[in-house]
């Protein structure tokens, strides 16, 4: 039976489209999309009719950077409270860093992780693959093997690849399976015992810092060896000014590769951390005014290509101490879609183009057949209100950890109803 | 030496954690306090036990000798019990938590605690969890509020001013939590502050907190009225932001040559422990005509007396 939305203000990242429309699903696929779809229909064999008047419906979205925690951390999140908070967030599609415990560098532990996935949730969850072994920065992961068992792409999460060698050969060999390395740019010599980002307030607070320069090093080194051996390339989590930059003018001249930010670096800056708050310590760093402006004009001309949440669990226990041990990271799931609105909101971007960085990009970066509404694709919905106002409260949240700098944000912009497969996976 | 503005208010706050916080008024109250209690300290019977049975917890996670015996010796002075924990040892280097550990605290149910811990922020973390007034005895590189507070007494009680002085803080300041408290501090009462030290020991965009930098010691020290020495953090350094000591030395240690480009009654300051000819000379650190190193000691103890003092006027004692 098949089931209508009418009514709506459909936007399609795809097609470049924004109109009154209905969509129109049948068990998990969308059948029909398109204006005045409902009322042509003369069969009117619906089982369900949902009028969304005023609402706007997209591709749920994909979010490229998650932690989630199991196996290892199941004590800050596990992958059945993951999935329940991404659906809250109108995330249909997930990409989980190997930053597990075992670390993801083996099929087993990547098939026991979708195995999981598939028992709890009815999300898309996908998982990188670590690009060296335990992290160690050496020896490449079964890049071949691990690609075959589903795996998207390949990361050491939250460590940089130092060793320009090392990075080299990944990049090579990546190309035999067209697989996709993802870099999380930061200079480890740099970054050093650095706890924020380096300037007036890390002085102010005798904290030592991280120089903005550690990040930009790593992406040009990068650079020079993505132009060598033209592999598929993905930088995670612009954080500066001159990392935007430098990414602009490599794009200009025609390199090819992608890159990401998260909502905290282009609605924070590193004030948040002032008066040593722990829930604003995030790897990269929160940067200063001029970076955050940064991101926001590179999310703007397109140079920044998708917007991720980061999502990364922590527990009280671990924030709660002196600045230089507490853990770092931000939990993100939930307020990936307001934060993000944020830039529509104040004029800087579309709402179309907002939600193409939340869904179609990033689909497109990890070759994922998500992200779309065209006709036969998987019924993946987000329903929201862009405009209607409220208060985010981390008490509401799903996710198991509430480390987030954002609680008691006023905020606008809320989802109201996640699809994922044809079915209601979260309502309001 | 002119008498000190005399105020019946006190502090405006709980807790002496920083320099930051404190307005000009509630310096100034400190200071004329702690000037008193310079002078009262040469005199046998001048002193109240103005703080007869509270308790005093001196708790230090790093090791020291000289603030932790001052601390002790003012809280003595004043009658106070004082009762000191090691913390560099104690079962609370053992994996327990300071929010654990302000737990354990309350429970004891102290007046006074007076914490240095090597984590910048970590006194403010402890002060917002126990029920008693907290002293930053020194945080990480953050700040040393009562090193400041003696540092502007010494220099007071000899100069009769601070304001339009010219005062170089030579050294280690990107480590240093004596300078930060000194900067802001110093520069509050009106002094002109210069750094001087090699770029990789400057921390970033220091010249935002009003002070000028100088790479080159005998450009920095003309006209200077203070000569603050730091302690170079020796086991720190690791051949990372200075090559060697002996480098260190000929350009950035205070000798007689060096000191001849300040004022001819300069005086020189140092927080101790001294480094002798790696950041000063050691006939220079002894010589009594321009060494005010003792004095700084002595004050100490009459600095800390008056925080001590002004943090429990509210409590009934």
């Amino acid at each position: 039976m098949k089931e209508a939305y009418i009514n709506a203000k459909i936007l399609d990242p795809e097609k470049n489209e924004e109109y009154v429309g209905d969509i129109v699903i049948e068990k998990d696929k969308i059948i029909d999309v398109g204006p005045n779809i409902y009322k042509k229909d003369k069969s009117k064999s619906y089982k369900n009719i949902h009028d969304c008047k005023n609402l706007f419906i997209t591709p749920g979205l994909v979010d490229m950077r998650v932690s989630l925690g199991e196996p290892g951390s199941e004590h800050k999140e596990n992958i059945k409270s993951g999935c329940k908070a991404a659906f809250a967030g109108g995330i249909t599609t997930l990409v989980c860093l190997p930053n597990t415990d075992p670390v993801i560098d083996n099929v087993s532990v990547a098939e026991y992780i979708q195995k999981r996935a598939k028992e709890v949730s009815k999300i898309n969850l996908y998982t990188y693959g670590s690009l060296t072994k335990n992290f160690d920065g050496k020896n490449l992961c079964e890049m071949g093997l691990l690609s075959k068992a589903g795996v998207k792409g390949f990361t050491d999460a939250t460590k940089s690849v130092e060793n320009s060698a090392v990075l080299k050969r990944a990049l090579e060999y990546s190309k035999a399976f067209d697989s996709l390395i993802i870099q999380f740019p930061e200079d480890k010599n740099l970054a050093n015992d650095g706890v924020m980002n380096e300037g007036e307030i890390s002085t102010r607070l005798g904290l030592a810092g991280i120089p903005s320069i550690a990040e930009v090093i790593t992406i040009e080194r990068d650079l020079r060896l993505v132009e060598a051996t033209d592999a598929r390339y993905h930088i995670s989590c612009v954080s500066t000014a001159k990392s935007v930059e430098v990414i602009r003018n490599a794009k200009k001249k025609g390199l090819k590769f992608t890159c990401d930010t998260s909502p905290q670096y282009f609605t924070l800056n590193e004030m948040a951390v002032e008066d040593y708050r722990t829930f604003a310590k995030v790897s990269p760093p929160l940067r200063t005014e001029k970076d955050r402006v940064a991101i926001v004009n590179g999310l703007k001309d397109g140079t920044i290509d998708a917007i991720q949440s980061d999502h990364s669990p922590q527990d009280e226990d671990n924030k709660r101490l002196p600045f230089n041990h507490a853990e770092k990271g931000i939990i993100g799931l939930e307020t990936l879609l307001p934060l993000s609105l944020e830039l529509y909101h104040n004029k800087s971007l579309s709402l179309l183009d907002v939600i193409k960085k939340l869904t179609k990009n990033p689909a497109d970066i990890l070759n994922l057949d998500h992200g779309t509404l065209s006709k036969g694709s998987k019924a993946d919905l987000l329903i929201f209100d862009p405009n209607k106002p409220f208060v985010i409260n981390v008490k509401n949240f799903k996710s198991k950890s509430k480390n987030s700098p954002f609680d008691k944000k006023p905020s606008q912009g809320k989802v109201i109803k996640t699809i994922c497969s044809g079915e209601v996976s979260y309502a309001a | 030496m002119k008498p000190l503005k005399d105020s019946k208010h006190t502090l405006l706050r709980p807790h002496l954690l920083s320099v930051e916080d404190l307005s000009i008024p509630e310096v100034e109250i400190l200071l004329n306090k702690a000037n008193f209690y310079a002078d009262a300290n040469r005199q046998k019977g001048k002193i109240e036990k103005t703080l007869k049975e509270l308790t005093i917890i001196t708790l230090f996670f790093e090791t020291s000798t000289r603030t932790k015996t001052s601390f002790e010796l003012a809280a003595k002075r004043l009658g106070a019990d004082s009762i000191g924990i090691n913390a560099t040892t104690s079962a609370i280097k053992k994996g327990e938590t300071l929010i654990d550990t302000a737990m354990t605290l309350n429970a004891m149910h102290a007046d006074i605690l007076i914490v240095r811990h090597p984590d910048s922020g970590a006194v403010k973390l402890l002060s917002k969890k126990v029920n008693c007034a907290v002293i930053n005895a020194g945080d990480g590189r953050h700040e040393h509020p009562t090193q400041a507070l003696l540092d502007a007494l010494t220099i007071k009680r000899n100069k009769n001013k601070i304001k339009g002085l010219n005062i170089a803080i030579c050294g280690d300041v990107l480590h240093s939590r004596v300078a930060r408290s000194n900067i802001l501090l110093l520069s509050k009462l009106g002094a002109r502050i210069r750094i001087i030290a090699p770029p990789t020991l400057v921390p970033k965009s220091i010249e935002n907190l009003g002070v000028e930098v100088f790479n080159n010691m005998e450009k920095g020290l003309i006209d200077c009225d203070i000569v603050m020495m730091l302690r170079l953090q020796t086991e720190r350094m690791k051949g990372l932001y200075v090559p060697s000591t002996r480098e260190y030395f000929k350009f950035f240690g205070l000798d007689h040559k060096k000191l001849k480009n300040a004022k001819k009654d300069a005086l020189i300051m140092h927080p101790g422990p001294i480094n002798r000819g790696i950041e000063i000379d050691s006939a220079l650190a002894d010589n009594l005509d321009r060494s005010v190193i003792h004095q700084q000691v002595e004050i100490g103890v009459a600095v800390r007396m008056a925080c001590l003092e002004m943090l429990t006027v509210g409590i009934d004692k």
